[in-house]
């Protein structure tokens, strides 16, 4: 391999405001020709270092030197001058532009003509083999056609340093497949590649050497030939880390929800969920796994009641066997319907004969807590609101991209946030904040939530602390049903740790959870079965403790029609 | 800054954003830049006279709070654009940008006069004087809820349709008026009837009246259920969503209660005040409503300030007006617009600061 | 009477078409500007005020020459609207600040200042004279009637705002300007991640975008009303219709030639017809306005993913925002 070094970081610091600090004093060197790894957790720094070298932040202090001359990158327009070139985590692709548009974009030093455009990212597709419809709309394309768009993008302004952020993170195991051939065949052609990942097996696989950087500090570049997965883990997270999920066995489960036939239609008329049935039992973590973008979000959506499904029912089991009705949900004429279904029995367990009795003595027998359910009432969720859904117990905790952009309002202080679901309680037309700010001040010291009082506002938390915030107050209101999305997008390994145990917790006071996770050994090692979505179907339903991982990755791209052919 | 010579340099001046800023910075940033301002404003207008800038501030206060009278009058402007401002506080605390303030005075203020005119001799005050106040507050509702609906249901850009609303407020007021007035000249003289009787001294209503109302709305926006609702809107339609908030609702019954108050003001200019209208009864509260609002950054207590601020200038920019001899009042909209654009620029200092390239490493290049 | 109508039409559009079109190039640079009003008064002003200074170095209005007017007025107009829009441009772009804010503030301003300047500092005793030279129509329209006249008949700043609406189609559709442009439009991030210098083109498009709004509001003082003063607080209420005709015509300056037109005869309606009542009149004026209000709910109704806005109007950009 060519030693010649390319790219030098010498002593990078970069702050963010006075308190975070993003990198300190990072040295790095990068080879022509190589595929380096920049390893490391989520929030250690490593993209904030890259985004350095591509121009999008300035660093504080430290210097940067390609071929041995010091350079100053102000923008990614002097980062493309030195042939540097960043592929971003989230695209930077204008979506009603076609590729061929995108890739045009912000060339300056050659004539307007789209054709002769077309004709040299043909030639580069061809000499590393990709595959790309240069005049289909970005806003139609799968994500790993975008992604192809951006490598493009880059490799056309001449790139030489190529930075790739995660990847991998969206893509099937084909595409990611098909994506390290393009790199090698790029390394070949004397390429430096910068891999930007926290996927270890990735590491291994494709990369010549690994950066290791933790809390923003570079702990050391290693040849990938001369170390293993747990050297690196070691290196990554500091100290030797229980990767073991305390599983424990199911107990006393009993159906809680039955999703029959779902079938929900996006505004363009797509089948984001494609007639999905199955069932998710108290006491068990249900998990669904599947790339990106396979209708997760929109089926815990349409179980919540918010959005409208074109068809398939929805039959919620609310954990009311041996408990008393009340009127606080129930209106008489509704009681009345459900003892005439039989459901209620008395305290002694003898069958109640509403028939005889006024309705006098039947408001008396329930407000006297007399009138007791014999078995889970079943609720028909279609024609609930969201509102109604959450108050029979079933509670949506999703965590969007920005971590702020659903469940939480950030200009918001952690006492207002907490209120968000619960502030319609009582008649009173105005708040009560007493609650909400004990609660508030509970999840702060249970959860060591890291914030000086409860009264900041929630967008000035870290993402970690905004996640502990977010899933504490769901799981406060003791639901029956816990949805989760990506609970731990974005956490370190603690915050990580604390909020699986939270699900298990939950789990063992016989909550039924269902947790949708990006990671598959996460979800194989906390789940007790594993629902794979596929482009909006179920292409399988595993047991989490003897499936293997190939098996779901397997199922996860079975029938996808967006994957790339080789 | 000779890139080719040196381009170790980083750059000479980088905009950072600020962590947090405490109030008393964001006062005395507030504070320069509205002496900055008005000393600005003072030299413009000495630029198109001969006379100098003392006289300028000297007039400025004279003519704002020259004699008891026009300090009532100053209050009494105040509490009318502290009650506009207070009318779209609601509206702009939801994101719903409510362009139309100007309309729903003036829909209020027509209201109350068309009372006045068909009902007034023919039933006593005491009964004209309450269906008056109704008609307002119910004209000003509707004005302002019928973008609301269109927003709520289809997405319909509601700045616009607000705006467009003002005009055709105005327009009716021309309709009314070539109806009422049969001489053609344009002009509704004052009406004796359905005048709304004095408390203490004739400007002390309104102040009354708008400071209760403010005091209100900070109980109802920072205290009730609505006023938190309100708030999620503003900050996210999809949050609101997700936790079951009527989006809809919040935004037709905020704008209901927005429109009212802006109608009720419609009441006292057309009732208490002017007795007549005109198709400049709204006086651009409308649109200096939403300065006041927004410079206070929808704090009801500082849009206080900000109106009283306001006020003043306008006031003020009168008597400069006489003294420095301009023929046309547009002088005071020019002063207005810089000292506007001046705070203005002050959120910028209270979001970001400037850095610039630290002084040792200049040292160390020469 | 048709032919007047047509004639107005077109005349009153062009004002719109104008406001229009500068509008549109400040939309696609992702800067919704609410001061286009103010911006059209102030090019008035400056328009007025160059002519004025003209004439006042002439012995006669008479002996005015046709393309000195109209260059003057033109340069008068867009250098006035141009650091109006540079107000707004340094206020948003550079210092960040809220765009509807502080385009209604321009708006106060611009006003203010056209009316003070107008009454004091500007000699309108020539300008009956002079509109009627700035409006001539082309040589070979003179004295004809018919279609020959409503398509001709109109001064040169009528067929300057076809040319301008063509031109910036052209731009936006077949150069990299115009790519770059509507890139940042879409996403300032992006743009400026690929190497568009973001901030140099928002300011030019501002400063353009004003420039050619100026334009509208002497072309309606100098050509249409010919001189007179006395209408022109309306030069504010074409600025809302114009921005108003942006949503209407999705962005699409060859749209807007057509929709401008629609609104102009909307608008003139009220005049032309001479036997009507004045009630009747009051509510013919306010057509123009209820049909905007109708434009605009059926387009939101009709939500369609090509006719959208760009994605991020509105907002700032700041690179370092994370």
């Amino acid at each position: 391999m060519d030693k010649t070094v390319i790219l030098q970081l010498k002593n990078i610091t970069k702050k963010f405001g006075t308190k975070v600090i993003a990198n300190n004093n990072v040295s790095l060197d990068v080879y022509k020709g190589e595929i380096l790894s920049v390893l490391g957790e989520n929030g250690c720094g490593k993209t904030t270092l890259m985004n350095m070298v591509a121009g999008i932040y300035y660093p504080d202090s430290g210097k940067i030197l390609i071929n041995g001359e010091e350079v100053v990158i102000r923008s990614p327009r002097d980062a493309f001058e030195h042939k540097i070139g960043m592929i971003h985590q989230h695209f930077k692709l204008i979506d009603i532009f076609s590729a061929a548009q995108n890739v045009a974009l912000g060339i300056e030093n050659e004539k307007f003509n789209l054709k002769e455009v077309k004709n040299r990212i043909n030639d580069m597709a061809k000499k590393y083999g990709f595959h790309i419809n240069l005049d289909k709309k970005i806003y139609e394309m799968s994500v790993s056609e975008k992604q192809t768009v951006e490598i493009l993008k880059v490799l056309y302004r001449g790139a030489d340093i190529l930075i790739l952020d995660e990847p991998t993170a969206v893509l099937t195991p084909q595409e990611i497949r098909s994506l390290f051939k393009v790199l090698n065949a790029m390394r070949d052609d004397g390429k430096s590649i910068i891999i930007i990942t926290h996927k270890l097996n990735e590491v291994m696989e494709i990369s010549d050497r690994v950066a290791v950087l933790r809390k923003g500090e570079h702990i050391a570049t290693v040849n990938t030939s001369e170390t293993s997965e747990k050297e690196l883990t070691e290196m990554m997270v500091g100290k030797k880390i229980e990767l073991n999920i305390n599983r424990t066995e199911v107990t006393d489960s009993k159906i809680r929800l039955a999703v029959d036939g779902l079938t929900v239609v996006n505004g363009d008329g797509y089948k984001v969920v494609d007639n999905i049935s199955f069932n998710a039992y108290s006491g068990e973590i249900l998990g669904i796994a599947g790339i990106a973008g396979s209708g997760q979000k929109e089926l815990l959506e349409a179980i919540a009641g918010l959005n409208n499904y074109q068809s398939g029912t929805l039959t919620y089991y609310h954990p009311k066997k041996d408990k008393p009705v009340s009127f606080y949900h129930k209106t008489y004429k509704r009681v009345m319907e459900l003892a005439r279904e039989n459901a209620f029995k008395d305290e002694n367990g003898n069958d109640i004969d509403f028939s005889k009795l006024s309705k006098k003595e039947i408001t008396k027998l329930v407000d006297d807590e007399k009138v007791i359910f014999k078995e889970d009432e079943v609720v028909n969720l279609k024609d609930k609101s969201p509102r109604e859904i959450r108050e029979l117990g079933i509670r949506l905790s999703f965590v969007p991209e920005d971590r702020l952009g659903m469940g939480l309002v950030g200009n918001m202080n952690i006492i207002d946030n907490m209120m968000l679901r619960s502030y319609r309680k009582g008649k009173s037309m105005f708040l009560d904040r007493k609650n909400p700010s004990d609660l508030a001040d509970r999840i702060i010291s249970e959860l060591e939530v890291n914030t000086p009082d409860s009264h900041t506002a929630v967008r000035k938390l870290s993402g970690g602390n905004v996640q502990k915030v977010l899933v504490g107050r769901e799981i406060a209101a003791a639901p029956a049903v816990l949805m989760t999305a990506y609970p731990v997008r974005g956490l370190d390994i603690n915050s990580s740790y604390t909020i699986y145990n939270l699900l298990n917790e939950q789990k063992q006071k016989g909550v039924s959870v269902i947790f949708v996770g990006e990671d598959l050994d996460v979800l194989m090692a906390l789940s007790d079965r594993i629902l794979v979505l596929s482009g909006g179907k179920i292409s399988g339903i595993v047991d989490a403790r003897t499936a293997t991982k190939d098996e779901i990755g397997s199922l996860m791209v079975k029938a996808n029609k967006n994957e790339v052919t080789e | 800054m000779k890139k080719s010579t040196n381009n170790l340099k980083e750059p000479f001046v980088r905009i950072v954003k600020r962590d947090n800023i405490s109030i008393s910075k964001i006062v005395i940033i507030y504070a320069v830049a509205i002496v900055f301002g008005l000393l600005l404003c003072g030299v413009i207008c000495t630029l198109f006279s001969d006379k100098g800038i003392g006289e300028f501030f000297e007039s400025l206060f004279n003519g704002a709070i020259g004699s008891e009278r026009k300090i009532w009058l100053l209050l009494q402007d105040t509490s009318l654009l502290l009650g506009t401002s207070i009318a779209l506080l609601p509206a702009f605390k939801m994101k719903f940008w409510n362009l139309g303030g100007n309309g729903q005075i003036l829909v209020g203020c027509l209201s109350a006069i068309a009372c006045m005119f068909y009902l007034g001799g023919k039933v006593a005050d005491s009964v004209l004087i309450p269906i008056m106040l109704v008609a307002s507050v119910l004209s000003g509702a509707v004005w302002a809820v019928i973008p609301a609906i269109f927003r709520a249901k289809f997405n319909t850009n509601e700045s616009l349709f607000t705006l467009m609303m003002n005009y055709i407020a105005q327009g009716l007021v021309s309709f009314c008026i070539t109806i009422w007035v049969k001489t053609g000249s344009g002009v509704l003289p004052p009406i004796a009837y359905g005048n709304v009787p004095e408390i203490g001294n004739k400007y002390l209503l309104p102040i009354i009246l708008f400071t209760l109302i403010t005091v209100l709305m900070y109980i109802y926006l920072k205290y009730s259920k609505h006023g938190y609702e309100i708030s999620v809107v503003g900050e996210s339609i999809n949050t609101a969503k997700y936790v079951g908030i009527k989006v809809n609702k919040v935004i037709i019954r905020t704008m209901v209660l927005s429109g009212a108050i802006a109608g009720l003001v419609g009441f006292v200019l057309a009732g208490s005040i002017n007795h007549t209208v005109s198709t400049a009864s709204a006086n651009n509260m409308g649109f200096t409503g939403i300065m006041a609002t927004w410079l206070a950054a929808f704090n009801p207590i500082i849009i206080a300030l900000t109106s009283f601020f306001i006020s003043f200038i306008s006031k003020g920019m009168m008597d400069v007006r006489k003294t420095f001899m301009f023929t046309n009042d547009a002088i005071s909209n020019i002063v207005v617009g810089v000292i506007y654009f001046i705070v203005i620029v002050c959120s910028f200092f209270i979001s970001y600061k400037l850095v610039f390239r630290k002084k040792e490493k200049e040292d160390n290049q020469k | 009477m048709i032919i007047t109508f047509l004639m107005s039409a077109i005349a009153i559009g062009t004002v719109l078409l104008f406001g229009c079109v500068g509008e549109t190039i400040t939309e696609k640079a992702g800067h919704l500007n609410l001061g286009i009003p103010g911006i059209m008064c102030t090019g008035t002003v400056g328009g007025c005020l160059f002519v004025s200074l003209y004439l006042k170095g002439l012995q006669s209005p008479d002996s005015a020459s046709w393309l000195v007017l109209v260059l003057i007025s033109m340069l008068g107009a867009f250098l006035f609207a141009m650091l109006t829009g540079l107000i707004y441009a340094v206020m948003t772009i550079t210092f960040r600040c809220n765009q509807n804010i502080t385009g209604l503030a321009i708006t106060i301003f611009g006003n203010g200042l056209t009316q003070f300047l107008m009454h004091s500092y500007v000699d309108r005793s020539g300008f009956s004279t002079a509109g009627k030279i700035i409006a001539q129509c082309l040589p070979f329209a003179e004295g004809k009637d018919g279609i020959v006249k409503v398509l001709f008949g109109h001064g040169i700043y009528v067929y300057l705002a076809i040319a301008i609406a063509l031109i910036t189609t052209f731009i936006f559709n077949r150069t990299r300007v115009g790519l770059n442009l509507r890139a940042i439009g879409e996403s300032a991030a992006t743009a400026d991640a690929m190497g568009v210098n973001v901030t140099v083109y928002k300011y030019v498009a501002i400063l353009i975008g004003s420039g050619i709004a100026g334009f509208g509001g002497v072309f309606y003082i100098m050509d249409y009303v010919k001189g007179s003063w006395e209408t022109a607080f309306t030069i504010e209420a074409f600025g809302w219709l114009a921005i108003a005709l942006v949503i209407f015509t999705l962005w699409k300056p060859t749209v807007s030639i057509f929709g401008s037109y629609i609104f102009g005869a909307l608008y003139i309606a009220a005049f032309v017809f001479g036997n009507i009542t004045s009630s009747e009149r009051e509510i013919l004026k306010m057509l123009p306005y209820i049909i905007t209000i109708i434009v605009l709910i059926i387009t939101s109704i009709t939500n369609k993913k090509e006719n959208q806005p760009p994605a991020s109007l509105g907002l700032s950009y700041f690179r370092e925002d994370r």
